[in-house]
């Protein structure tokens, strides 16, 4: 059994299922992803595992407490960091997260340390007795994530750590992410930033429709991807006009037009090339680029859940504005 | 773990960050200071014994605005940022939060009651008061108040929105409770709404603190609302399980 242990997880709102008996383990230091759209059920899952729903049907073991029957005892264990920065607004930096640690029962010698120790440690030491409401959006979300672990939690449950913040904040919040897994921090993090949880992630969970579809190490989601051939060619003509023609004269290749005047070719086995660049040079249509494409965790994602990462990115940044 | 900590560090919050806030100032200081100085300055024309008369109405609504308000902003702010959510998901239990959070409002209110007291200190004497009496149901006053307050608030969605709702409540209050109209004036109709409203056994109370008038046993008024107390604040906990952990 992981540090958090979760069996047939169920949430239901009427005839509507939010969670549909999800299943999964986290091992003590590791970073798990869980990725998935808007709806899927990720907020609903991180919302029972720290007490802010209950489940319809299931179990959640926390470090070995049944959070269902002790919440309150689960919940000394964890920090928690929503997906909006939901700090006081009218207390500066430095006594928000000194309030914050005093809800853990610290006393104020050690929450002060803390606080000042943290401050330091996310580059915010001289903005720490600046409002809250003052702080930059990528500033608020490191506060926010230092309240998250002023106690010190053995897990950190992290709702889209880096939505909606500059490019060098999120890069650094990464950095922290992996900074608190050094430290021996378990994570469970939710984010739509597929590259994120390529990057930080030991173990990655897709959701869709409340069901996990399918879950493991980058590696093995990577698994049979990688075991697929892709070319992209750029045509000097409209590849839609083509395409099917195409398709037609090599049979064992799938290929796939883009709009404007790029293709994909792709196969489980290696691509001939030169069939194909002639059979288009008789046809008139030039192949200005060839390119070997390597699959990424996006692709993995887009072939199971059916979603494209494009639309999953202005779902979430719609739901921010 | 100590939840003293956390309680004390909540209450502390709550009185820095929203004592002052503007729904506050207006709703939970002005309106009912104004009331009382108009009221107080145009008593002298029915002599200044009749000041005395007054306190207790005016005390009574003091701390219903004093405390409904200050609750619709303590909870209605940290609910629309989602920092209520931080409570939520601390080890701390139900009880000791709600306590918390209901401090500062009875704390708030209590001080606000005061105000047409000294104000009646400058207009008329003042001897004779029961102080333990009027202590008491000032308290008890306070309580049963803001735990409406409460009730209300975790129903709303914003500021406005609890002020709203509060008024329904507070007006109808401010002359069902025999605040400035005797209950026994009241059409026959209304007045077992009267008996069911907490305010109604405070104010009775601080009349015969005040003005040794009490209309009811003491004893049965303190009963009462301590009943209204304990009853209010399991309601306000259960509201709370039922409206914000789904």
């Amino acid at each position: 059994m992981g540090i958090v242990s979760v069996r047939n997880l169920k949430k239901e709102y009427g005839d509507f299922t939010a969670v549909d008996g999800i299943s999964f383990d986290i091992e003590q230091g590791e970073i798990f992803g869980f990725l998935g759209p808007n709806g899927a059920g990720k907020t609903t899952t991180i919302n029972m595992l720290i007490g802010l729903c209950r489940p319809t049907a299931g179990t959640i073991f926390i470090d070995g407490i049944d959070s269902i029957k002790d919440i309150k005892k689960a919940q000394s264990i964890m920090g928690v960091v929503a997906d909006e920065s939901n700090l006081y607004d009218e207390m500066d930096g430095y006594d928000n997260l000194c309030f914050c640690a005093s809800l853990y029962g610290m006393r104020k010698a050690e929450r002060e340390k803390r606080a000042k120790e943290l401050l330091e440690w996310f580059g915010l030491k001289n903005a720490g007795r600046r409002p809250f409401r003052a702080y930059s959006k990528g500033m608020r979300r490191k506060l926010t994530i230092a309240a998250g672990i002023i106690h010190k939690p053995k897990i950190l449950f992290l709702d889209e750590p880096t939505t909606g913040i500059d490019v060098e904040s999120a890069r650094q919040i990464r950095s922290l992410i992996l900074d608190l897994k050094r430290q021996g921090t378990t994570v469970f993090l939710t984010t739509h930033y597929i590259e994120d949880a390529q990057r930080i992630c030991d173990r990655i969970a897709f959701i869709v429709n409340g069901k996990i579809v399918k879950s493991g190490t980058v590696e093995e989601l990577m698994e049979n991807a990688e075991k697929e051939h892709i070319i992209k060619l750029t045509l000097n003509d409209n590849a839609n006009g083509i395409k099917a023609e195409l398709q037609r004269h090599f049979p064992t290749i799938r290929i796939e037009a883009e709009e404007g005047n790029t293709c994909f070719i792709s196969s489980p086995e290696r691509i001939a090339l030169s069939p194909l660049l002639q059979y288009l040079d008789k046809k008139g249509i030039s192949v200005f680029e060839a390119k070997e494409m390597r699959p990424t965790l996006e692709d993995v994602f887009v072939k199971v859940t059916g979603i494209e990462v494009n639309k999953l990115h202005k779902e979430k940044e719609g739901g921010k504005k | 773990m100590n939840s003293w900590i956390a309680f004390w560090n909540i209450l502390k919050k709550d009185i820095r960050n929203y004592y002052l806030k503007p729904p506050n100032i207006s709703w939970g200081i002005i309106f009912p200071l104004s009331w009382t100085l108009m009221q107080l300055i145009g008593t002298p024309q029915a002599g200044l014994d009749s000041i005395r008369g007054l306190l207790p109405g005016l005390m009574g609504m003091s701390i219903l605005f004093g405390t409904t308000s200050m609750l619709a902003v303590t909870i209605t702010f940290e609910r629309r940022g989602r920092s209520f959510e931080r409570l939520l998901i601390a080890p701390i239990s139900m009880t000791t939060m709600v306590l918390a959070k209901i401090s500062g409002a009875i704390i708030f209110g209590v001080s606000i009651a005061f105000s047409p007291l000294l104000f009646a200190a400058f207009l008329t004497e003042l001897s004779g008061i029961n102080w333990g009496v009027a202590i008491i149901s000032i308290l008890l006053m306070a309580v049963t108040s803001t735990l409406l307050g409460f009730a209300i608030a975790v129903s709303s969605k914003e500021v406005f929105e609890a002020q709203t709702y509060s008024n329904f409540f507070r007006f109808p209050m401010l002359f069902l409770s025999g605040l400035f109209l005797p209950i026994e004036k009241l059409p026959v109709f209304l007045r077992p709404v009267s008996y069911c409203l907490p305010l109604t056994y405070g104010v009775d109370m601080l009349n015969g603190a005040i003005m040794h008038t009490g209309y009811m046993n003491v004893w049965l008024s303190l009963t009462v609302l301590i009943g209204f107390g304990v009853l209010l604040f399991y309601f306000c906990q259960w509201n709370i399980k039922r409206k914000w952990i789904l």
